[in-house]
């Protein structure tokens, strides 16, 4: 932590080629609320393109995991660097780091008193300071892509849970985000809707986005990811490729956690 | 049921018709009752010599009043009088509104300050003041704080420019010279620039991406364009400060002992009814969009304006205008002190020495009246324009 202290000015890209390499490296990463131990030595690395899926019991950690990633939550031992940026308590690091993870919430988020073309638009002017035109212009590219051009004028309000999220998944595509975190996208939508989501997810992983996911989707852990993260009370218990992990898994509480999942 | 007598009583089932007539009942009610009052009150009124109609307030008042903003004298009609309690009215209003509404959101987001000692006294303070009734907090300002203040010759006072005692508030009152005209025309100009350049900054962000510091562009604007006035064209004001002469102040701008209670009481009473409104208001926003804002690396001026605001608004605006009429009403507790306002001068003085109540008190409901009507009629356009859209 004490290199960043340094930053003088743009935030320090770390040189050493083993991060260069990664898109997230999470090292001994500890958290606590309180006296509870949240995230027990959390070490992870994401390499450039790669497709990661976390998954676990309720209360193990997943959410609090991704979201120190772009400092939703603050971290307390430990070093996360980002795309070779380090995370600091420096503002500077952060709003760099939070330019480059793009973040899909389970309750969507969307900005009600915005239309889904201003939603997509307001980051890329504001954060960005690109012009309104071109903004609007990456937009409706990012709209017709996740299939919905034609609702861009409306409000948040008058669009189905799927379609909400699926401008949520265009509002953080706007930015050009190098990584995308996703925290469980279609757990609050009618199963009706999960698939249009999810094919989204699918395509954006074909395209060559890095993106860590959590989801209980574990067909959607087949298709797509390249290692399976199983976490259980703060830690990670477990981590393989799908066909390892959903056919042979080690540990005994991953089976016993996919034996739940899997049975219904 | 037999289809012949259906058929001659069916249409009290209908539920339009049936509507119809209850809407008839009511008026017919409401008009016998009105009647018999009126008739009442002209039986009476003529009983006792009192001649109804409104030409009453031609008459000169023949009473002198503690405030006037507008010259007066107790030879000038009853009509003035009318005009100087409504003034005096909005006086105490427009300052408690102004008032009420900086401290309610001080209070209102001090409460929600992550500091335990910040939230702590804001607590306090709204609900100690949201639960004393105000005519109480009226008269512990006036009689227990500012009857309590020395006499003049004792005065609390400040830069020897502003002072306080038991004949109220001194302050120094500005007087105008010839460069005023330069004055008031740099003032008119920052605004109208500030405007122009708000404009020209949108535009250009819109197409170019930058951003410009419009607000403190503006800011700049409207403090340097006036000083500059005032450098070139000389002093816009004098300042009578003042003074001391025997046992009173002379010069100066007194605000009167009851104007200070009143005003004082009105806006920290209203105030911890704002600070809840500005409180919930906020609260209102969920965390999810201070969240989704900070994913999207919006800072936290930009989370606070382009996303917190305008949703909290939406929930302050509609209540916090409905405080600022119950403020206009409660103003007419000054009756108990004496404060001069249009209750307890029209309503009161002047109906009291001749005996008009119906119109007196008919002439002070009529801008009340007024006064919320307008009110109303803003908070909807308001609400339709910012409701949010659902489906
Ligand atoms: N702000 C907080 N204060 C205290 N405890 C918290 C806070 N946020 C989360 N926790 C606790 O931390 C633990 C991990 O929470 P987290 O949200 O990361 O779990 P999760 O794996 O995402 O679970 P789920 O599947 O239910 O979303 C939980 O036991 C939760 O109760
Ligand atoms: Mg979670």
């Amino acid at each position: 932590m004490n290199e960043t202290a340094t930053a003088t000015t743009t935030p320090n890209r770390i040189a050493s080629h083993k991060t260069a390499e990664a898109m997230i490296v999470m090292e001994h990463v500890n958290k606590w609320y309180g006296d509870f131990h949240v995230l027990k030595d959390i070490n992870l690395t994401v390499a450039r393109g790669e497709r990661i899926v976390l998954c676990g019991p309720s209360g193990s950690g997943k959410s609090t995991t991704i979201r120190c990633i772009n400092r939703l939550e603050a971290h307390q031992s430990g070093r996360i660097v980002v795309d070779g940026i380090e995370l600091s308590d420096d503002v500077r690091q952060i709003e760099a780091i939070r330019k480059e993870v793009g973040m899909v919430f389970q309750h969507f988020n969307l900005f009600p008193h915005l239309t889904v073309l201003e939603n997509c638009t307001l980051a890329p002017i504001w954060v960005k300071k690109m012009p309104k035109k071109e903004a609007e212009v990456i937009a409706m590219h990012f709209l017709e892509r996740v299939r919905i051009p034609d609702q861009a004028n409306k409000y948040p309000g008058q669009l189905s849970g799927g379609q909400q999220q699926r401008v949520a998944i265009a509002r953080a595509l706007c930015m050009k985000p190098k990584v995308m975190l996703f925290d469980e996208p279609t757990s609050a939508l009618d199963p009706e809707m999960v698939k249009e989501v999810l094919d989204t997810m699918i395509e954006l992983a074909e395209e060559g986005m890095t993106m860590l996911c959590v989801t209980h989707e574990m067909g959607f852990a087949r298709t797509v990811a390249d290692r399976v993260i199983f976490m259980d009370k703060g830690e990670i218990v477990e981590e393989a490729p799908p066909e390892v992990f959903f056919t042979n898994p080690q540990n005994e509480r991953t089976k016993q956690f996919l034996g739940q999942i899997l049975n219904h | 049921m037999k289809p012949s007598r259906s058929a001659f009583l069916s249409w009290i089932y209908d539920p339009k018709i049936r509507g119809i007539i209850a809407q008839v009942v009511t008026l017919v009610v409401l008009g016998l009752l009105v009647g018999w009052l009126a008739h009442n009150a002209v039986t009476n009124l003529a009983a006792r010599g009192i001649a109804s109609g409104f030409d009453f307030l031609n008459d000169p008042a023949g009473f002198g009043i503690l405030q006037t903003l507008i010259p007066y004298t107790e030879s000038d009609t009853y009509a003035r009088v009318f005009v100087i309690g409504l003034l005096n009215t909005l006086l105490v209003s427009a300052l408690g509104i102004v008032a009420a509404t900086i401290l309610g959101f001080i209070m209102g987001v001090a409460r929600l300050s992550k500091n335990a000692l910040v939230s702590a006294l804001a607590t306090v303070y709204i609900e100690t003041f949201r639960n004393i009734p105000p005519l109480l907090q009226i008269f512990f300002w006036y009689f227990a704080v500012l009857q309590a203040m020395p006499s003049p010759r004792q005065s609390l006072g400040w830069f020897d420019a502003v002072f306080l005692n038991i004949r109220g508030l001194y302050l120094p009152r500005p007087i105008p010279t010839e460069a005023v005209t330069a004055f008031v025309v740099a003032v008119v100009l920052a605004f109208a620039l500030w405007w122009v350049i708000a404009r020209w900054a949108k535009r250009r962000q819109d197409e170019t991406g930058q951003p410009f510091p419009v607000f403190w562009t503006g800011l700049g604007l409207v403090v340097l364009l006036p000083y500059l006035a005032s450098l070139v064209f000389g002093s816009p004001f004098t300042w009578e400060l003042p003074q001391l002469r025997g046992f009173n102040f002379v010069g100066g701008w007194v605000m009167i002992p009851e104007l200070v209670a009143l005003w004082v009481a009105l806006s920290i009473y209203t105030s911890a009814f704002i600070a809840e409104i500005v409180r919930a208001g906020i609260l209102a926003v969920p965390h999810g969009q201070t969240e989704a804002a900070m994913a999207l690396g919006l800072t936290p001026q930009q989370r606070l304006r382009l996303v917190i605001l305008p949703q909290a608004m939406r929930v302050i605006i509609p209540p916090l205008t409905s405080q600022y009429l119950n403020l206009t009403k409660n103003s007419s507790l000054a009756a108990a002190i004496g404060y001069p306002d249009l209750v307890g001068l029209f309503a009161g003085t002047v109906l009291n020495q001749t005996g008009q109540a119906i119109e007196t008190i008919a002439m002070a409901m009529a801008v009340y009246l007024t006064i919320s009507i307008m009110i109303s009629l803003f908070m909807n356009w308001y609400n339709k324009r910012m409701a949010l859209v659902e489906r």
